[in-house]
């Protein structure tokens, strides 16, 4: 009988389609031989010395597949940029997807293939995995959750608490081109150029941690984006973060769907650029690290650390006026404005 | 983030510069009021306010469409949310209002009925692909966005849509300002008139301010450029004593406006009386379906609504006539803030209490002494 063009029920049975599924289309794609074994628990070698880093994130994109990656592929970019953020190697990696039956079964390929390259471009290995189908209508195509380990080597150390007044705050990339181009492609707007940024950064970080500039803490600015962020910074650390509005790297096709849809560029997701704070003699060489390395070339200083004050806002722009306005975190989703 | 060319750094600061300039030459301090949610937010965004000197005050007015829409309208909306064989369409921006007794962000939540949509075109496929289900459009907006309503039900009349249906909300401009400047709580020396509303009412829509009540006019566009050259010609015109309406908005607006959005309006809607949250009801300042188009009017469709209840100490309707800025309102940033809104100017992004709240608040820092907002 010919394969089924799409998923059913019975894929998430644990009968026949679940070890067709299992032996056809993970295990040949992320083929290592922890997940080799289909142990009920992958069995890891020795950690590599260091303090291990553990998280994990789930993911719900509309629509699955956009202009510059898709849902497996965001869904290993997610945990690894994660884990790296807190300085730590990562190593590997749980991927579980939940299906809606009827899901076609090029898709789940596509999100299968996604998630491969990443791995094997962020050197880690999917080791577990788990697949559950629920019926048509129940969810949204497909959902991914994956789970990772890594190791922050010794000696190294970041965190928001290390950040101090006059450090510089660097950005490794143009604002919100995720965001931007999933908001394009669910509303059938823009053009080629329009793609996200999606990207694994562990490559990234260590060339800005190898570099010698004294970094202090990474973030990747997803969800509420790089204002959201620096908000969180701010808040947590007790400082006061002022960006530059002149210095914000954004790019035109970013600019205009912004404008069409209402958005603050400055509010929406990246998914493969992180935000860096270095101390301020370090930061021309810092950015300079990252500029070297394929994944930071538009990487630009983009404001500076103040004393806290409980009097001003924790987060400001300084506009291309001279006046500054604050950034405020997002009440709730960012909605459209009507006109 | 590179500003366009109608928001050079340089130009913006000359202009700053020869506003300065002029105001000194003012007898008594001045207050401009905005009525468009646009310029609100763009006066925010750019923290314009703190480039004029002490003597110009610049102000909001009721130029949000969210923020005049009374908690009466938001009650039906939900009502009908609740009617069976229902969907209800809106702009996202009306999802969070508060009404009598929820939202229609939680009445979403618990029916299921409430769709987001970026136009009302949107809303017409929604209705052709599901014949058997009601849609409603939640038709909020004034001159700018009732034409797009308008092409709507135009559509559906055409492709004999006939599912689609539209609550009007919708609002006109001169009648509120025509209060405005009538009342004597509100002492103005000149509007900023509304760009996009300008487009298609035309400039002429504004003499009879000037004429009538002595107040300078000045048509503007959104960028800080557009917004300083119309500071700049209302001082100007303060100084001189001689109001006018000034269009400064030239490469869009004419004196006419635009003839044939109008038109398409005026198939489908005449002059109603209408509530305006904070300034009551204003004679003529509504669109209501025409009566031959009951069958795609909403509001005929009977669902059961309580009273209304406004929140109670929410002075929403002070900040809409510029009585009083939004700090002055004690739910400001305590009781009431963009995540959990009490009043509806706390809502939208254009909403005066909002743009206060994202864009002037803590603003300045005390213990660097720069200059205070409005």
């Amino acid at each position: 009988m010919r394969k089924p063009a799409r998923i059913l029920l019975g894929h998430g049975g644990g009968g026949r389609l679940t070890h067709e599924l299992v032996g056809d289309l993970f295990l040949p794609a992320f083929a290592n031989p922890v997940l080799a074994t289909l142990s009920d628990s992958a069995l890891l070698p020795e950690l590599p010395p260091g303090r291990p880093a553990f998280t994990t994130d789930a993911f719900v994109v509309d629509p699955p597949v956009f202009p510059g990656g898709d849902l497996g592929y965001l869904a290993v970019c997610g945990t690894v940029n994660d884990l790296a953020m807190a300085g730590a190697r990562p190593l590997w990696l749980s991927l579980a997807m939940i299906l809606e039956e009827g899901l076609e079964m090029a898709l789940l390929e596509t999100f299968v293939a996604g998630a491969r390259r990443a791995a094997a471009e962020a050197g880690v290995a999917i080791v577990a995995g788990d697949t559950k189908v629920v019926p048509r209508g129940k969810g949204d195509r497909a959902y991914a959750v994956t789970s990772g380990v890594g190791v922050v080597p010794p000696g190294r150390e970041l965190g928001d608490h290390l950040i101090r007044p006059g450090d510089a705050v660097l950005m490794s990339g143009s604002l919100g081109e995720h965001g931007a181009a999933i908001m394009a492609a669910r509303h059938s707007l823009g053009g080629p150029a329009l793609a996200s940024d999606v990207a694994p950064l562990a490559g990234l970080v260590e060339a800005l941690l190898g570099c010698g500039a004294a970094v202090r803490a990474l973030h990747d600015p997803t969800r509420g984006g790089v204002a959201t962020t620096c908000n969180e910074v701010a808040r947590r650390s007790g400082l006061r973060m002022v960006l530059e509005e002149s210095a914000l790297p954004v790019s035109g096709g970013v600019a205009s769907v912004c404008e069409l849809l209402g958005l603050d560029p400055l509010y929406v997701a990246c998914e493969g650029r992180l935000v860096a704070w270095v101390a301020r003699d370090a930061a021309g060489q810092a950015v300079e690290a990252l500029r070297g390395h394929p994944l930071g070339e538009g990487a630009a200083r983009i404001g500076s650390v103040e004393e806290g004050d409980p009097h001003a806002a924790p987060l400001a722009l300084r506009t291309a006026y001279g006046t500054l306005r604050p950034l405020d975190v997002l009440a709730g989703a960012e909605l459209p404005r009507i006109c | 983030m590179r500003p366009g060319a109608y928001g050079d750094p340089a130009a913006v600061q000359a202009l700053a510069a020869r506003i300065r300039r002029a105001a000194e030459r003012l007898p008594r301090p001045v207050t401009f009021m905005e009525v468009c949610g646009t310029h609100t937010h763009a006066i925010a965004a750019a923290g314009l306010r703190r480039l004029l000197p002490a003597n110009v005050r610049l102000i909001s007015g009721p130029g949000c469409p969210v923020c005049v829409t009374p908690v009466g309208y938001v009650d039906t909306a939900e009502a009908l949310a609740r009617r069976p064989r229902t969907l209800v369409c809106t702009f996202g921006d009306l999802m969070r209002v508060p009404s009598s007794r929820a939202s229609l962000e939680r009445v979403q939540a618990e029916t299921g009925a409430v769709r987001v949509v970026y136009s009302p075109r949107d809303a017409v496929l929604l209705a052709r692909d599901d014949p058997g289900q009601t849609v409603v459009f939640l038709g909020i907006g004034f001159e700018t966005t009732v034409p797009t309503v308008a092409a709507a039900l135009a559509e559906a009349e055409a492709a004999g849509v006939g599912n689609f249906l539209v609550l009007s909300g919708h609002k006109v401009m001169p009648p509120p300002l025509r209060a405005l400047a009538a009342d004597p709580e509100v002492r103005l020396h000149g509007l900023l008139c509304p760009g996009h509303v300008s487009v298609i009412i035309g400039a002429r829509a504004y003499r009879f301010l000037p004429a009538e009540f002595a107040l300078g006019c000045a048509v503007v566009g959104f960028a800080p450029t557009d917004v300083l050259r119309g500071v700049l010609a209302l001082v100007e015109q303060a100084v001189a004593g001689r109001p006018a309406v000034a269009n400064l908005y030239g490469r869009v607006v004419s004196d006419d406006g635009n003839r044939t959005a109008w038109a398409l309006v005026e198939r489908f809607f005449e002059p109603a009386g209408a509530v305006w949250r904070g300034l009551g009801e204003i004679a003529g300042s509504g669109l209501a379906l025409r009566p031959q188009w009951r069958a795609r009017d909403a509001s005929r469709l009977g669902v059961e609504v309580g009273d209304a209840v406004e929140p109670a100490g929410c002075r929403c309707g002070e900040v809409l006539k510029g009585v009083i800025d939004p700090p002055a309102c004690p739910l400001f940033a305590t009781a009431c803030d963009p995540g959990t809104p009490v009043g509806a100017c706390m809502v939208s992004s254009e909403g005066t209490c909002a743009a206060w709240y994202r864009h002037e608040r803590l603003a300045v820092s005390p213990a660097r002494g720069e200059g205070g907002g409005a």
